[in-house]
């Protein structure tokens, strides 16, 4: 491994036990940093507005993406297409911090991920499974998320997705060695991918959750079930009072175990996001890119 | 066995413990005021976001307590976030968070991720120790009484103030001791 791909793990590090949330404008970031945001994901659109507009959804404006970079200190983060490596292009050389390889968007590829073992800035990918997250790191990536169903308020699928993550990973970890070379060829995953995550119990990089996180207990539960920290996309600047949920989301994350204290930090936070269930979806964003 | 409060309250604070746990110390994770109704030998600010960090020590009530432990003498070893949270100005800021050393830091002084580096050199007493820096700050200026422990580039990124030792980079990250053994005497 490269010594930059270490540096951007560990850019990855910094974020655990924080919050990236979705913004659209300088103000909106801002906002977000003051309610505690680790790193914010720069974007034209939320996910909610991308799934009601429909139509081809790309990389925001690098002039928009310039003027949050500025507005704030933390990381800003920002989306470019499934296997799009141009637009992965444009954003390294504007400097962003993260690049998010994004299922919110319409992929750009139907069979092949970024290369990101090319580019210098690091890349978080989304994943239903044990399967999709290591073959991403295979292919550089130096963070996961789960890949929830993102602008549906409906934190179902990130819950089934790490679960999922979870169980696989338990299930490596109990293996004896020689089961370890037949569970690479059914996971389609690199051997030594395979060996790391049965010799340490976790993933070679950062977890977070992500997609449909729309309250602190969500967050709570999420951390809960081994999230090292959360995305929150629609859910904030979708809701009645952003900076009251931002800010309680924050804080929620932190105290992840304490009941009593999520409790008070859920009162009157105004309106959640209205949300669709997901037997009311009909774009599975998750199915993008395998 | 010295106890160890390592501030968690978002950031790397796992990799600071198991470094100290490999060193005989025991640490508790400290996320809200009632975790503060303990004796502690000594405290970590780990690395991360110093405005999430410095934001949630205010709301959830632990900036003056932590602060005055500090000032009376608890030892304190803070890295990255941590020490900008220590540093008593900041640049392009009005408003500081601890503040109990004297000096002026320069927040994500090298750039973005893209500035991101990893060097090794020398640091005053332990001699020579691997640094990784992560959107790292570097102190501008220090005030009286604080010791210069390292510098990279002629940038000061290492300083002690009595029982305060503050870095820019990351000895948690990396797999030399020989930092958080420095802290761990300083008790």
């Amino acid at each position: 491994m490269t010594e930059r791909y270490e540096l951007n793990k560990e850019l990855a590090q910094m974020l655990k036990g924080g919050v990236i949330m979705d913004v659209t404008t300088p103000e909106q970031a801002e906002i977000a940093q003051e309610a505690g945001a680790c790193a914010v994901m720069a974007l034209e659109r939320i996910p909610a507005d991308i799934r009601a507009a429909g139509g081809v959804s790309r990389m925001s404006d690098p002039k928009m993406i310039k003027g949050i970079q500025e507005a704030v200190s933390i990381p800003v983060m920002a989306k470019c297409r499934i296997g799009h490596f141009a637009e992965a292009q444009v954003l390294e050389a504007i400097e962003i911090d993260y690049i998010d390889e994004s299922e919110v968007l319409s992929p750009a590829d139907d069979v092949y991920h970024i290369n990101k073992r090319n580019f210098k800035v690091p890349f978080v990918c989304g994943a239903k499974d044990l399967g999709e997250a290591l073959r991403r790191i295979n292919e550089g990536a130096s963070m996961i998320r789960t890949k929830g169903e993102p602008g549906t308020g409906d934190i179902v699928q990130a819950v089934r997705h790490m679960r999922k993550m979870n169980h696989e990973i338990a299930e490596l970890k109990s293996m004896r060695e020689d089961e370890l070379f037949e569970a690479a060829k059914q996971l389609r995953v690199p051997y030594d991918l395979v060996v790391y995550v049965h010799e340490n119990g976790k993933l070679p990089v950062v977890n977070f959750a992500a997609g449909g996180v729309a309250t602190p207990a969500d967050a709570a539960l999420m951390m809960q079930l081994g999230a090292e920290g959360v995305f929150v996309g629609s859910g904030i600047f979708k809701s009645g009072n952003p900076k009251k949920r931002a800010s309680a989301i924050v804080q929620a994350v932190t105290n992840y175990t304490d009941a009593k204290r999520i409790a008070k930090l859920s009162e009157d936070l105004g309106e959640a996001m209205v949300g669709i269930n997901e037997q009311e979806i009909e774009l599975l964003m998750a199915e993008r890119g395998k | 066995m010295k106890k160890i409060g390592v501030l968690a309250l978002q950031g790397a604070f796992i990799e600071h413990e198991k470094m100290l746990e490999k060193l005989g110390a025991s640490c508790v994770e400290l996320r809200n005021k009632e975790d503060l109704k303990q004796d502690l030998d000594g405290l970590v600010l780990p690395g991360g976001e110093s405005t999430v960090q410095g934001k949630l020590l205010k709301e959830l009530e632990m900036d003056q307590e932590l602060k005055e432990r500090i000032e009376n003498g608890t030892p304190v070893l803070g890295t990255c976030a941590g020490m900008i949270l220590l540093a008593s100005d900041i640049e392009n800021q009005s408003q500081q968070y601890f503040g109990t050393i004297p000096m002026c830091v320069k927040r994500n002084a090298y750039g973005r991720q893209l500035g991101s580096f990893h060097t090794t050199d020398h640091v005053k007493g332990i001699g020579e120790v691997p640094m990784t820096f992560i959107r790292a700050p570097y102190v501008d200026y220090v005030g009286e009484g604080v010791k210069v422990l390292a510098e990279v580039e002629g940038k000061i990124v290492g300083v002690q103030y009595k029982k305060q030792l503050a870095f820019a980079f990351h000895p948690e990250l990396d797999n030399d001791k020989a930092i958080h053994q420095k802290f761990l005497e300083l008790i």
